[in-house]
């Protein structure tokens, strides 16, 4: 990577660890550029920078948590969300987020992002899918459209797979939305937004990944892949998740899906513990108050 | 309802929920578990507990969340615990490494149940004591402590917490069904009475901390997320920044260090009890449920004139290797009964390198020894 030349530096410079450039991430990926965009939209969002914390899994995407100038957590495959579950609940004043890939959030860990979103642990997710495994070299993933190649799927891929967000949807997320790599102004906002968001917020970023995935399903090159982008992404704010699946190089819709309010985990546990202990605790002043416990399922 | 927060007294509880009070009593105020037979009671004692105090009960998906979301709740700055058996044991081990490898104060039980699999839920075991050393993938050391009674398990749950904080590492407690199930008197002393090791906090400001400098004996200062101080740490291979570093030189450094941590402060850290080993023919050592029936064989043993020993292993890693060592050149033989099929006898054979033969008395899981079999193997041992 090449150093920034401006004597003023770049305005995210202060989230970076400068001392670990260059990155590892190949020529054309979209990582750097989600990156970007996610400290970005980090630094509108005004959030105190030492109160926040990255935490990330195993893979291309997981290496996030290494370049970034915050508290952060370079944990193992599939476990950044229940890692960050426990720093959020141990220390309520952080604001935790998990940076990480589609096959460590929702292969091998997806058994925790489904449980996350159901008891809407305050957090954000950013999961970058490039459609495969591809700090491995390029394997099928969860996310692996129907009938693309792969380094294990050489004569295409014959597995269903999963639409990121209609399943954190269906788990109960309270804030969803989908961008690509391309999208890098709506990519900033919605990330300012989901940080802001209280309860278990969710941005899938589609990214190119054209070294391992792109040369075996005809976009060799990161501009083959956001030219891709620019001509299939449909933008449809409010658009049912259920009819947001990918096709092989098929239309991508985006947009934010779901953003609407539910008690999350702490609120609740504030609550009924208030029943059995009142009046020892002191009354809450979470924005959350008018939740209850009825209206806790999600919708 | 009124909020109890530390009891004081006198109490009749098993060791399950002795162990949770004794988590309470350490500064515990973070569980995150799974249901599992026969360690159940442990999360449901600090379900009912850990609200009283102010702390929090989360129920996890799985074991492999439960261990990921105390490591996180420990670097969020707050003591963390889980417990299991077996079965969440296996599937714990993964992050018990990360916990190793990130030098994570927090305490994990295991209430041993008898395997492999399924195995026996709901019957004693000892079998997870060499997975307990070496379950997790790569080279490391690690700190168990194996209780007899709940008295003991409430006691040495104080002192996970505080071997855990002192030496920044996941501690073991290895117990096994009879003692989490067994009911007994449990004296918890007032909350003045019980010593604490607090974290050890960096003394340096923010741009200054380097989160794996050790002190003196080898253990870094750890800084909690969320207080300026904007570490990174990571389960790769790293250097003192935290940064990763993929060479041999580097994993050599790290690597030494956190065995090292262990074994050159393994005085501080072992724990044994030793009854009449001075000048005995042969010495019984064992640990958990199995050192209290060998204590039983040990005394009627006496009462035929056998001049026995009794060697109580409290801590079972790091392994007393010098006191065996030191033992084994007078006696004839240790006899090492466990609920297994040999796995401390193993240990016990390689520390007594020849000097003393070492018999093990093995059960495989689903009960106790009779203390005829451990008997038996002493009156053939001083033959």
């Amino acid at each position: 990577m090449s150093q920034v030349s401006s004597e003023q530096g770049h305005h995210i410079d202060a989230c970076l660890r400068e001392d670990r450039m260059p990155h590892i991430w190949c020529p054309g990926c979209g990582l750097g550029t989600i990156l970007h965009c996610f400290l970005s939209g980090l630094l509108k969002s005004g959030l105190p920078l030492d109160k926040v914390v990255v935490v990330s899994g195993i893979g291309c995407t997981g290496r996030a948590a290494g370049y970034v100038k915050l508290d952060s957590f370079h944990t193992t495959h599939g476990r950044a969300i229940p890692f960050a579950t426990g720093l959020k609940l141990a220390n309520p004043e952080l604001k935790v987020v998990v940076f990480s890939g589609d096959g460590d959030l929702i292969a091998i860990g997806g058994n925790h992002f489904i449980h996350a979103a159901r008891r809407n642990v305050d957090m954000t997710v950013i999961c970058v899918n490039n459609f495969n495994y591809g700090m491995t070299g390029g394997q099928l993933g969860p996310t692996t459209p129907l009938t693309a190649r792969t380094s294990t799927s050489p004569y295409g891929n014959y597995e269903q797979p999963f639409n990121v967000p209609y399943l954190a949807a269906a788990s109960g997320a309270v804030y969803v939305a989908r961008w690509t790599a391309l999208h890098f102004r709506r990519l900033e906002r919605a990330t300012t937004e989901a940080l802001l968001k209280r309860g278990f917020s969710l941005i899938e970023v589609i990214s190119p990944c054209p070294i391992v995935y792109g040369r075996l399903n005809r976009q060799p090159t990161g501009l083959d892949q956001m030219r891709y982008y620019r001509e299939n992404s449909i933008i449809r704010h409010g658009a049912d998740p259920r009819d947001a699946d990918i096709n092989l190089n098929g239309k991508i819709v985006v947009g934010k899906f779901i953003d609407t309010e539910r008690p999350t985990f702490s609120d609740l546990q504030e609550e009924v513990l208030r029943k059995t202990f009142e009046p020892e605790l002191p009354a809450r002043t979470t924005s959350a108050q008018e939740a209850t416990v009825a209206e806790s399922v999600p919708k | 309802m009124t909020r109890r927060r530390h009891l004081t007294g006198e109490f009749f509880m098993n060791g399950d929920v002795a162990c949770a009070e004794g988590a309470i009593s350490a500064g515990c105020r973070f569980f995150a578990g799974y249901p599992i037979t026969p360690a159940t009671e442990v999360a449901e004692r600090m379900a009912e507990r850990l609200p009283e105090v102010g702390g929090i009960y989360i129920q996890m998906e799985d074991e492999l969340a439960s261990m990921n979301a105390i490591l996180g709740a420990s670097w969020g700055g707050v003591k963390a615990m889980t417990a299991t058996s077996g079965p969440g044991f296996s599937l714990m081990m993964e992050n018990l490494g990360l916990g190793v490898i990130l030098e994570t104060p927090c305490v994990l039980t295991n209430i041993q149940r008898a395997g492999p699999s399924t195995g026996l839920p709901t019957l004693p075991g000892q079998g997870d004591m060499m997975q307990a050393r070496w379950g997790s993938h790569g080279c490391y050391e690690i700190i168990a402590l194996s209780p007899s009674s709940p008295q003991e398990i409430y006691e040495l749950t104080i002192k996970a917490f505080n071997l855990s904080e002192k030496y920044r590492t996941p501690v073991l407690i290895m117990a096994d069904e009879v003692v989490g199930h067994m009911s007994e008197k449990v004296v918890i002393r007032p909350p003045e009475e019980i010593v604490l090791f607090p974290r050890r906090k960096p003394n340096v400001p923010p741009e200054d901390y380097l989160p794996f400098v050790p002190d003196a004996d080898l253990v870094p200062p750890m800084a909690n997320a969320g207080e300026g101080y904007r570490f990174h740490v990571t389960g790769l291979t790293h250097d003192e920044r935290g940064y990763p570093v993929m060479n041999a030189q580097a994993q050599h450094k790290l690597v030494k260090r956190l065995v090292q941590k262990i074994k050159k402060n393994s005085e501080d850290i072992i724990e044994i009890e030793e009854d009449g080993v001075n000048g005995a023919d042969v010495v019984v050592c064992s640990y958990g449920i199995s050192a209290r029936i060998s204590k039983f064989a040990v005394e009627r043993a006496r009462q035929e004139g056998i001049n026995v020993g009794m060697l109580k292993l409290i801590t079972v890693w790091p392994f007393p290797e010098r006191t065996i060592r030191k033992i084994a050149r007078g006696v004839k033989a240790f006899i090492v009964p466990e609920i297994n099929c040999g796995q401390i006898a193993l240990e016990v054979e390689r520390c007594a390198g020849g000097a003393a033969e070492t018999v093990l008395v093995p059960h495989m899981g689903g009960g106790v020894h009779r203390p005829e079999s451990i008997l038996d193997a002493i009156r053939k041992a001083v033959r």
